[in-house]
């Protein structure tokens, strides 16, 4: 096995994970307010996907356009989600906001498969973003470095929110301790929403980023990285965000390695996402950079 | 002790005669799709009662009884399969030894499904089990997609995406009936007995329960092994009613199904999931005709599939939001409430008491 193999498996490790990370951020960043799991957080993926394909195709906007308002739709869903269905339940059992969380992502993907049609759709994919470029014999798709860029930047946009705005310190806030972030006069229910928008468009750039590398859609296809974008979130440490984007990249590269090393245990790849989750949880359930959880 | 013991027993024994009577009636005189409804209802009642030990009796939020419905549905299709039939089916690799060899009755397959199931319950149980609460659910959930994902690549074994076939149909109306009638028996019994109460003790609170000397973790242990045990005849039993199964079968998508029985029924009560089971499985035939071509008035509406995925879920989320507690909350059916009931209304609403 020589280098330059080595190095393409883990340049495509790390623009698999990127968008991984991506996804878990959104998870991260609820969890750590809530300590719910938003189970539906891949099917919002998925929504912010068909608003992309939609505006393109149904509305002739330009791409760009499409996507800026697929990402601005999709936080105002995140929102619309978590007054319709969580708000209600934010004093119920932990339980009964998890069970509300899997209603909400199954009605997702099946109001998806009524309203879009199971049939996949093909997704539009630009065309200056289709070049693959060689640099010291690795090949690159155009849209990989794109994409891995513009995480990097959404990362930090992310992150510049949480520790330097008001916003973002009432959510820390919030994470710390919700009843008495209430007493300082915080309107919490705002700022809960407004965590579902962050996540949620972060979701939706992730899917779109996702969508035009195979490219392709349907209304399932938000189960599968949701699910890992998850496994990325406890890797990193849940409640992290820096964490859940290392989390992600790290998830990425271990998948591509084992398939490029392994072929023939390619068909246990989304077994791989679980099988980290379980040592996870049995050997560091505080991930690599999470704090000590409270319960 | 309860003074109506006697006559509360007498009416549990009429009533299994009224539905034995039933059942013996529909055994000849229904059609098949009724037939089919019947006994979907039975493993599903069933199914419901032991997924229910584990999630609302014990309260620890598994999320992968699908991984055991599939262990217990291999396991009894291939030991009842003859040699034959595995060497025709396993087109692409053959099947291993000691299964290209042997052939169970029936019933023996569904034994060796349950344990096989409590066994592999056993070995889940100790990772599971070092965590709680939703990670516990996480985990559970990991586990059913790594159960399917092996199914899928262990080509030797279960014949991989193709699945097998040519089952022979042996489950009949008979063998789920009683299935459900002996595994509610018997959750009926463990959640009575002081286990049941240790059991509910840690569903209250999980800490205080260590704390009055419960070993929590072998109780929790307890109640995932018999649930796993009742899942894999329950999986044996649907592999033999539907004589086709392939691992795209043993999805999220049957667990979510048993989540939405258990909430309905109310998490924690055992008749409770029985009765949801019956509403909902019948609900979903039912409620086909949303799915089928409609005309209202000039109004031409084309059939859309997937609708009462839509309005079951739907029902989950509302149920979550306005009614949490099911039908049955955590209480159980008895002919003693029944009968104060009707002495209530025969009182009169005002003097209700």
């Amino acid at each position: 096995m020589d280098f330059s193999f080595l190095a393409q498996q883990v340049i495509n490790g790390i623009s698999l994970g990127g968008l991984y990370g991506l996804i878990a951020v959104g998870y991260t960043l609820v969890y750590g307010i809530l300590r719910l799991i938003n189970f539906a957080h891949g099917d919002i993926m998925m929504i912010g996907c068909y608003f992309a394909f939609y505006g393109i195709f149904m509305f002739s906007l330009p791409w760009w356009a499409s996507f800026l308002l697929a990402v601005i739709l999709t936080a105002a869903a995140g929102i619309l989600i978590d007054i319709g269905a969580y708000r209600p339940v934010r004093n119920a059992p932990r339980i009964s906001a998890l069970i509300t969380a899997i209603g909400v992502s199954f009605l997702l993907e099946n109001l998806g498969l009524v309203l879009f049609s199971g049939r996949p759709k093909a997704f539009y994919r630009p065309e200056f973003l289709s070049e693959i470029r060689e640099i010291a014999g690795v090949r690159i798709l155009d849209l990989n470095i794109w994409s891995f860029v513009l995480t990097l930047v959404l990362l930090g946009v992310i992150l510049f929110i949480i520790h330097d705005t008001r916003t973002g310190r009432a959510m820390r806030c919030i994470a710390y301790d919700m009843e008495t972030t209430k007493l300082m006069g915080v309107d919490v229910n705002r700022i809960i929403a407004l965590t579902f928008a962050i996540g949620s468009a972060a979701a939706a750039a992730g899917g779109i980023m996702w969508a035009m590398r195979y490219p392709q859609i349907n209304p399932l296809m938000g189960i599968i990285p949701g699910l890992k974008a998850f496994v990325a979130a406890v890797l990193g440490g849940i409640g992290n965000v820096t964490g859940a984007m290392l989390g992600g990249l790290l998830l990425g590269i271990i998948e591509i390695l084992l398939v490029a090393l392994r072929p023939d245990m390619a068909g246990y790849r989304d077994a791989i996402a679980f099988a980290i989750l379980i040592l996870i949880l049995l050997f560091r359930p505080t991930g690599l950079m999470g704090q000590k959880l409270p319960d | 002790m309860d003074p109506h013991r006697k006559r509360n027993q007498a009416l549990s024994l009429a009533a299994i005669a009224v539905v034995a009577a039933v059942l013996y009636f529909a055994d000849s005189g229904a059609s098949d799709y009724q037939i089919r409804i019947l006994n979907n209802c039975a493993i599903f009642a069933a199914l419901a009662v032991s997924y229910n030990l584990i999630n609302g009796v014990t309260g620890q939020f598994s999320l992968g009884p699908n991984a055991f419905l599939a262990i217990g549905a291999y396991t009894s299709a291939l030991l009842t399969m003859s040699p034959l039939e595995k060497e025709l089916s396993f087109i692409i690799d053959p099947v291993i030894w000691p299964l290209n060899e042997i052939q169970t009755p029936f019933y023996v397959s569904l034994l060796a499904a349950g344990s096989v199931s409590a066994l592999f319950g056993l070995l889940m149980g100790f990772p599971v089990f070092r965590v709680r609460g939703d990670y516990l659910a996480i985990v559970t959930l990991g586990f059913g997609e790594v159960v399917r994902v092996v199914a899928n690549n262990t080509q030797s074994v279960t014949n991989g995406p193709l699945g097998l076939k040519g089952i022979e149909a042996h489950t009949d109306l008979w063998w789920t009936s009683g299935f459900a009638l002996a595994t509610v028996f018997f959750v009926g019994r463990l959640v009575r007995s002081s286990y049941g109460m240790a059991l509910k003790a840690i569903r209250y609170d999980e800490t205080a329960a260590e704390a009055i000397g419960i070993n929590t973790f072998w109780h929790k242990m307890l109640a995932f092994i018999v649930s796993a045990f009742f899942a894999g005849i329950g999986g044996g039993l649907l592999a033999h009613l539907i004589t086709t199964i392939s691992p795209s079968l043993f999805t999220f998508f049957l667990t979510f199904n048993l989540l939405i029985i258990i909430v309905l029924g109310g998490l924690g009560s055992t008749t409770g999931a029985v009765l949801a089971a019956l509403l909902v499985t019948w609900g979903g035939e039912a409620l086909r005709f949303v799915e089928e071509p409609m005309q209202i008035g000039p109004l031409d509406i084309p059939g859309i599939p997937g609708m009462r995925m839509v309005i079951f879920s739907l029902l989950l989320v509302l149920m979550m939001i306005f009614a949490r507690q099911g039908i049955m909350g955590t209480r159980e059916f008895s002919w003693n409430a029944v009968f104060s009931g009707i002495r209530r209304l025969q009182r009169g609403p005002g003097k209700a008491k």
